[in-house]
């Protein structure tokens, strides 16, 4: 097994798949020339030149739109959106049209994109470079989505992705870049559903993407302290793992949603209300949630601290579970 | 397209439902064509000119200016060109024929537009079924905490949620089955819904008052035989088995109840439904709480002795918070005895769904004639309220009857195999 | 700068009357004419339902470009598209069955008068979102490019489109990366209510798409020779690889945006005028004037189509429900992924 980084897996990934199949291609902001805003397609304008690697002017709406008829035209785009904060200018392509067209045309188009998009805050970047929508993006039906948060999954997500006929939007944590993992080989490795990165009995803590490193942390410090958390990584917030989930309370009976986004009307409240409706009996206690503060991101570091998900948070909601103090 | 004959306000935009007739740009006897525009109409939102999609002659205008019609009503009459009222129509004056008289013509039934489908949306899926596992016992959180308030215990209770999870108003719903395997069905009483027993109690007496019409039947007994022979019974028992006049009492209750079934069921869904056991209920003080009545299961089939066994232990338990559901689920009729309160007549009040409540005074010293004597003896007024819907005064009549006759023979008591 | 587009005429002088594409160019746009009319019928009967944006009057426009394209080429229009499928070659059943909800209409009945597809005729749609489909236009034109299948893309929108932003990230990117797209801007002068000099700072057109190193020039939208010889010049150096054509259809729409527009903007002396130069009566009348048609021959076209729309109704008529039970396919394609329904009304 090899060892590299999250961007350099999402990397791998990608230049696998557009030297296997030549209607694949890449489009976006800085992606050739530059190599990536986030260095992610560093040499792969070298390698597979303009044609395949292609810069875009900034017009999100413009070549999202472009990757969608390219897609149904029969390529099989990537399209990056630098940010997912960018991503609003290109919500009326992606609803209106990548979402819906199989669906509004009575089964006639499909829409085989896929679209990139870094996400999430902690790098004082403020308010309009820091949401995490991609539980708004789950809200939306023909769409599937994506959060890898693991090296692994970063190298071998892509793959499927590109093969799903329909659209799939994927969502990359900017704090994960630099992550380094070993890259189990694909065959290990099951390419849907959610996966348990920690076996525990005490409370199942579930989450996705950025904040996995912060939650298996604070359930490091449970076990210090003798609460023996189950970790569940979401890995597709659209469609969502009910099954794991709900096994996994079923064995806990208490469960904590990490999500980076607000609460409100969050991923993390879909996940509460389906624990709700379908373990409601193994409950012993509310579910709970621990979310980013109701604010737009601040830049001050320690404003930006205390809004975001800490692992001091995910120990303290399991603590007050474990201790009946809710 | 057009429909000959009528000319209908036109549905002019998504969401028009109503329109007015601002102005008539033809009237009675004009000739119009296919794309004329006929009339103003006021929209609600717009006022726009309408069309009309038919060659022909206008005949008779229904719809007044300025009325507010559905859209699909008919506005006007159209005699197709061709037709023989053609002629006639187009020299005629607004007569109408006798019925389109009305001045605001009654909305026609909607074209047949598909109905909209039922709005069906994807039910989240069914919760995973979730077993018992070994002592546990799935309820709801509420019912939980209801349970511990009365004094349930939450594994005899029969759940109807998914998996046999245990929900608030199983807590008042019919027993679960008998060991003996005894198919039992009884009728759901009124949920509680309410931890507060008092309350609880509060709204069945009302409802009883409010809806069963009682009739009320006393009768003296003689309780004399009956006592003598406890008395010698009880010579050849140990203390703690002594048994007590009211195990009398109640099995008398139980006999007579096999005996006059027409008192032993319940009233529901507008008819008697009688109870295929006797469950006889105990009304039970405790202190600090009000009346408590549960039953003592298949009390026909329980002699004298079990009977006091029984309501020594339901006692006990009533007293400490040990009863259970199918215990408090609808007895198939009540007993209520105020002796030790010290009045002598009870006139009771029927714990709905029963039909029948049974009340005993104390049992005292009266003077009592009988073969021409006057003697002291120990008399019990024996009280029946029944509801008049399920039985008359004469069944109840039998009823008090069958009570006196088993309790004048006391040995009879003691057979529990059916006596009829 | 505000010179408003020189109101271009074609007279005929210059156009060659080929009597069949004449013929069949006129048919095109008797046919749209008809079918537009029974739809302001069967609309005013609740027959169909929501939206209805009819292109009475704009006819010479789809009637004069379709036949430069073939079936290697796609079209991508608006919500106001029954002409553009129709003269596409969408069949007139499939169209208004489509406008009736039925299932056998060309979407299934899921899209309605603003979302007409068919992937036979390479149509993508009917969008309801104004200059919604340029960027999918322009994607489009790109994988035919890359995929060297020798396609164009014709984009029709109105002059509204010119002033959202995805116009000018759309000419933008085709021009820079020089696409096959045939855009097509129908200018009626009106975005709904609000008239072009009221929204367009530049109210030259095709001298605002020129900016963007795109060929472009403005047409008589309401001759349809005109629109045919200026499609064929425009298709034939999209076909070259001479990037992409920007038209400025000059057109006009009779009747109100959609049917529930009361049209209060428009002076009714200036319809009357645009009547004037009906794209039909001026059709009908060139190919008289050079005794290629006569009284009975057009009547004769008027019963054929007719007819055909006659067939067309019944085909609505006749046509049954998506089972509802469907409701949910085609969400995604994987049926595994399709959310699990029960029936009953919840």
């Amino acid at each position: 097994m090899s060892t590299m980084t999250f961007r350099e897996a999402t990397r791998e990934a990608m230049r696998e798949a557009l030297a296997a199949d030549e209607r694949v291609f890449l489009m976006g902001e800085d992606v050739g020339a530059y190599g990536g805003c986030f260095g992610v397609s560093m040499g792969m304008f070298e390698e597979f030149g303009p044609e395949r690697i292609r810069d875009t002017p900034l017009s999100e709406s413009g070549f999202v739109g472009a990757g969608i008829g390219a897609a149904m035209g029969g390529l099989r785009p990537i399209v990056e959106i630098m940010t997912v904060n960018f991503s609003l200018l290109a919500l009326d392509q992606i609803m209106n049209n990548a979402a819906t067209l199989l669906h509004m045309s009575g089964g006639q188009f499909n829409v085989p994109l896929v679209i990139r998009m870094t996400t999430g805050a902690g790098r004082q970047l403020a308010a309009q470079h820091s949401h995490s929508l991609e539980g708004w993006y789950a809200h939306i039906p023909g769409l599937r989505i994506l959060a890898p948060a693991t090296v692994t999954d970063a190298r071998h997500l892509l793959r499927p992705a590109l093969d799903d006929p329909d659209p799939v939007l994927i969502f990359e944590h900017g704090g994960l870049y630099n992550v380094s993992g070993e890259v189990e080989p694909v065959s290990s490795v099951s390419l849907e559903g959610a996966a348990v990165r920690r076996a525990g009995t005490d409370v199942s803590i579930v989450t996705y993407g950025g904040t996995l490193p912060m939650v298996l942390e604070a359930a490091e410090r449970l076990a210090e302290g003798g609460v023996s958390a189950e970790v569940i990584d979401l890995r597709s917030l659209r469609p969502l793992d009910d099954a794991t989930i709900m096994d996994s309370v079923a064995r806990t009976h208490r469960a904590i949603v990490v999500d980076e986004g607000w609460r409100s009307g969050s991923l993390s409240a879909e996940i509460s209300a389906r624990i709700v409706e379908q373990a409601f009996y193994e409950l012993d206690a509310p579910v709970q949630r621990v979310c980013s503060a109701e604010v737009p991101m601040p830049y001050a570091h320690h404003l930006e601290q205390a809004a975001l998900p800490q692992v001091a948070d995910v120990v303290a909601a399991a603590d007050a579970l474990v201790g009946h103090r809710v | 397209m057009s429909e000959p004959g009528y000319y209908r306000m036109p549905s002019l935009g998504a969401d028009m439902e109503v329109g007015t007739v601002l102005e008539w740009y033809r009237g009675p006897g004009d000739e119009v064509h296919r794309g004329d525009l006929v009339a103003l109409i006021d929209t609600e939102k717009a006022e726009i000119e309408a069309e009309i999609f038919q060659d022909g002659t206008i005949g008779e205008l229904l719809v007044e200016v300025g009325v507010t019609v559905p859209v699909g009503t008919p506005l006007a009459t159209v005699v197709p060109v061709g037709s023989q009222a053609a002629a006639a129509a187009a020299t005629a004056t607004a007569t109408a024929p006798a019925a389109l008289a009305t001045a605001v013509a009654p909305a026609p039934p909607p074209p047949a537009e598909p109905s909209a489908p039922a709005a069906v949306r994807p039910i989240p899926p069914a919760p995973a079924t979730v077993p018992r596992r070994g002592d546990r016992v799935i309820a709801s959180p509420l019912a939980r905490r209801l349970a511990r308030d009365r004094g349930i215990e939450l594994a005899d209770v029969s759940g109807s949620g998914p998996g046999g999870a245990v929900h608030a108003t199983d807590l008042d719903s019919g027993p679960t089955a008998v060991a003996a395997g005894v198919e039992r069905t009884s009728p759901r009483r009124e949920p509680a819904g309410d931890a507060d027993p008092r309350r609880a109690i509060a709204r069945l007496m009302a409802r009883s008052k409010r809806e069963i019409p009682h009739y009320y039947l006393a009768h003296d007994i003689d309780l004399e035989p009956a006592l003598r022979w406890l008395a010698a019974e009880n010579e050849t028992r140990p203390l703690a088995a002594r048994i007590l006049p009211a195990a009398l009492l109640v099995r008398a209750v139980a006999v007579a109840a096999r005996a006059v079934p027409e008192l032993n069921g319940h009233w529901v869904d507008d008819r008697f439904q009688p109870a295929t056991t006797v469950d006889v209920g105990v009304a039970i003080t405790r202190r600090g709480s009000p009346l408590t009545a549960p039953a003592i299961l298949g009390a026909d089939r329980l002699d004298v002795g079990a009977t006091m066994a029984a309501l020594r232990d339901l006692v006990a338990r009533a007293r400490r918070g040990g009863l259970r559901a199918s215990e408090m689920a609808a007895p198939s009729i009540t007993v209520t005895n105020l002796g030790d309160g010290g009045v002598d007549v009870v006139y009771g009040v029927i714990y709905p769904p029963q039909v029948a409540m049974v009340g005993f005074g104390r049992i005292a010293e009266r003077a009592w004639a009988s073969d021409g004597m006057v003697g002291a003896r120990r008399v019990v007024t024996a009280t029946l309220a029944a509801d008049h819907r399920a039985t008359d005064g004469h069944t109840g009549a039998r009823f008090l009857g069958a009570v006196a006759h088993a309790l004048a023979d006391p040995e009879r008591l003691q057979t529990t195999e059916e006596d009829r | 700068m505000t010179a408003t587009s020189e109101h271009v005429h074609g007279h005929g002088e210059g156009h060659e009357v080929d009597p069949r594409r004449g013929f069949d160019r006129l048919r095109s746009m008797l046919l749209i004419r008809r079918f537009e009319e029974r739809c302001v019928e069967l609309y005013s009967a609740t027959k169909i339902r929501g939206f209805l944006h009819l292109y009475i009057g704009e006819e010479a426009i789809a009637a004069g470009v379709m036949p430069s394209l073939d079936e290697r080429d796609a079209v991508v229009a608006t919500y106001r598209e029954h002409g553009h499928a129709l003269a596409r070659g969408v069949p007139a059943g499939a169209v208004m069955a489509e406008m009736y909800g039925k299932v056998e209409g060309c979407s299934r009945g899921r899209g309605g008068s603003m979302h007409l597809f068919s992937r036979d005729r390479r149509f993508y749609g009917g969008n309801a979102i104004v200059a919604g489909g340029l960027p999918v236009a322009v994607g489009l034109a790109l994988a035919y490019r890359q995929l060297g299948t020798g396609g164009v893309v014709a984009c029709f929108f109105g002059e509204g489109a010119m002033a959202e932003g995805e116009f000018h990230e759309s000419m933008n990117l085709a021009a820079l990366w020089n696409l096959p797209v045939l855009f097509c801007c129908e200018n009626n002068l009106y975005a709904m209510g609000t008239a072009l000099a009221r929204s367009e700072s530049e109210t030259n057109l095709a001298l605002k798409a020129a900016a963007y190193e795109v060929s472009a020039w403005p047409v008589d939208g309401m001759d349809v020779d005109a629109v045919a010889e200026a499609a064929r010049r425009a298709t034939a150096m999209l076909r070259a690889g001479d990037g992409p054509v920007f038209l400025e259809l000059q057109t006009y729409r009779f009747r109100a945006h959609s049917m529930y527009d009361p049209d209060r903007y428009r002076a009714k002396s200036e319809i009357e005028r645009w009547r004037e130069r009906d794209p039909i009566v001026l059709a009908r009348t060139r190919l008289e004037d050079a005794g290629l048609l006569d009284e009975s021959a057009f009547a004769g076209l008027e019963a054929e189509v007719e007819d055909e729309i006659d067939e067309a109704v019944a085909f609505a008529e006749a046509g049954t429900l998506e089972p509802v039970e469907e409701l949910a396919r085609f969400v995604t394609s994987d049926p595994a992924l399709t959310p699990a329904l029960e029936g009953g009304d919840r």
